[in-house]
């Protein structure tokens, strides 16, 4: 067994710099890496170009990297429920990438599974192809879209075990998948870290080769952006 | 004169046993509401989920189980989760046979608008643009206009693009139409609702074959 496990989320983000391109987890707020998150804040490291499909809100998840405008630029294809990044989108301190979900998400798994590009159809004809290659199979164009290439991805799953295997619960699972083994180094946060072999080899969703360093976050605050409920009769 | 559940109730008769079918934010999600019970539809959302239910019981919510719109919500016996790469090989790949979703514009050719607004509106395109570039059948559900009352049925749009070409079929508060080779063409109208009054807020190409029946409502 090949462990990566390490003690605390200062040493699963070691190596972290000025201008890198991170990978972010999540819907909204769901299943996005808030203990990652935290720790970016608390290093100050600036300059960064954020992939995530959402940008958070104001006071949580990414919202608290922009508060302290240590994102030069965001990659991303929804980005509304968030003033401070609306501001700072219109005042041109943030550069922003809207990027179609599907294709986000092929970025990602393009770039974990070896393929430099591929072609969609999503935002043919639109300005997102603008620049960009394009072509027709079977009598329908394709755009060619490029991988992504960053220097961390940042992932959260519930449970994990110590040689990096990972389980995701419900929707929080999301881009999480996608992103691990497509940066340099996957950093993987978890509600529960188990011991090697305590978790069923058949129900591993990531394999632990696509992570770098694991380790189990304490106290998540897993916040409802929507709380949407049904009177009981 | 439709009103917002008006339109759902009709374009869930456009939903037929065996389909999977995403729903977009906004009309297209009560479209679930009027779905009849008789026939097996399992509702998509595009981050990650297939046989969504209902709103959970009050102190039942589970931060972890959203939907698109990120509301709560619960699963129903089949359900799935899944990754986000592989919602949408499920969307692209044309597994989802029905993609219902809202619109600003949509022009006389299928050409559809609903992601910006420049220098008003940058919330960004999310799904809509993998969706309606691979859906085999796309249903938009809108206000046939714009709360300065003008034509959202256009001959051009004149905001930035979602997709090109892609639109078949619209429900408006006012009508049903079909995109056609030279442009709107009117199957139905609403209840209460003539066919002189739809031609006055329809600025793109409207063809009118005969007699246009009145939408069946019950």
């Amino acid at each position: 067994m090949i462990r990566k496990t390490v003690p605390s989320v200062e040493e699963a983000l070691k190596g972290v710099k000025e201008g890198m391109t991170f990978m972010l987890g999540g819907f909204g707020l769901c299943g996005i890496p808030e203990k990652a998150i935290a720790e970016l804040v608390r290093l100050g490291v600036k300059d960064i170009t954020c992939i995530s499909n959402n940008a958070g809100v104001d006071d949580f998840g990414l919202g608290l990297l922009l508060q302290k405008h240590q994102i030069k630029k965001m990659i991303s294809s929804y980005v509304g429920e968030n003033d401070e990044f609306e501001r700072q989108m219109l005042s041109g301190e943030l550069e922003v990438e809207l990027t179609p979900q599907g294709t986000l998400a092929e970025k990602c798994r393009a770039a974990q599974g070896g393929f430099p590009a591929f072609f969609t159809p999503a935002g043919y004809g639109t300005e997102v192809a603008e620049g960009k290659e394009t072509r027709e199979f079977n009598g329908k164009m394709y755009v060619l879209e490029e991988a992504f290439k960053a220097d961390f991805a940042f992932v959260k799953a519930w449970k994990g075990d110590e040689a990096g295997n990972l389980i995701f619960k419900g929707t929080a699972r999301n881009f999480n998948p996608c992103m691990c083994g497509a940066a340099k180094v996957t950093v993987a946060e978890v509600e529960e870290l188990h011991p090697a072999g305590s978790l069923d080899p058949n129900q591993i969703h990531v394999p632990g080769i696509f992570v770098q360093r694991i380790f189990q976050g304490e106290g998540y605050e897993k916040r409802i952006e929507q709380r949407t409920v049904r009177k009981r009769d | 004169m439709l009103d917002k559940n008006g339109i759902a109730k009709r374009i869930a008769q456009e939903v037929k046993d065996g389909y999977y079918v995403n729903l977009g934010i906004g009309i297209p999600t009560l479209v679930a509401n009027f779905v009849r019970d008789d026939i097996s539809v399992e509702f998509q959302s595009e981050n990650g989920v297939l046989g969504m239910g209902p709103f959970p019981f009050e102190g039942d919510e589970d931060a972890d189980i959203i939907n698109a719109g990120k509301q709560t919500i619960t699963t129903l016996p089949g359900a799935s989760f899944f990754d986000s790469a592989t919602s949408f090989s499920m969307i692209r790949g044309q597994h989802v046979d029905l993609t219902i979703l809202g619109a600003m514009e949509v022009a006389e050719n299928g050409d559809i608008a609903n992601w910006k607004i420049p220098g008003k509106m940058v919330k960004g395109m999310g799904g809509a643009m993998d969706l309606v570039s691979s859906a085999e059948h796309i249903i938009v559900a809108m206000m046939h206009t714009n709360r300065a009352g003008q034509s959202k049925l256009l001959k051009n749009c004149s905001l930035p693009l979602t997709g090109v070409k892609c639109v078949k079929k619209i429900v408006t508060n006012m009508a049903v139409l079909e995109v056609g080779p030279k442009g709107f063409i009117l199957l139905e109208r609403a209840p209460g609702v003539s066919v002189e009054e739809i031609k006055a807020v329809t600025e793109g190409n409207l063809i009118i074959n005969g007699n246009i029946p009145e939408m069946k409502m019950s």
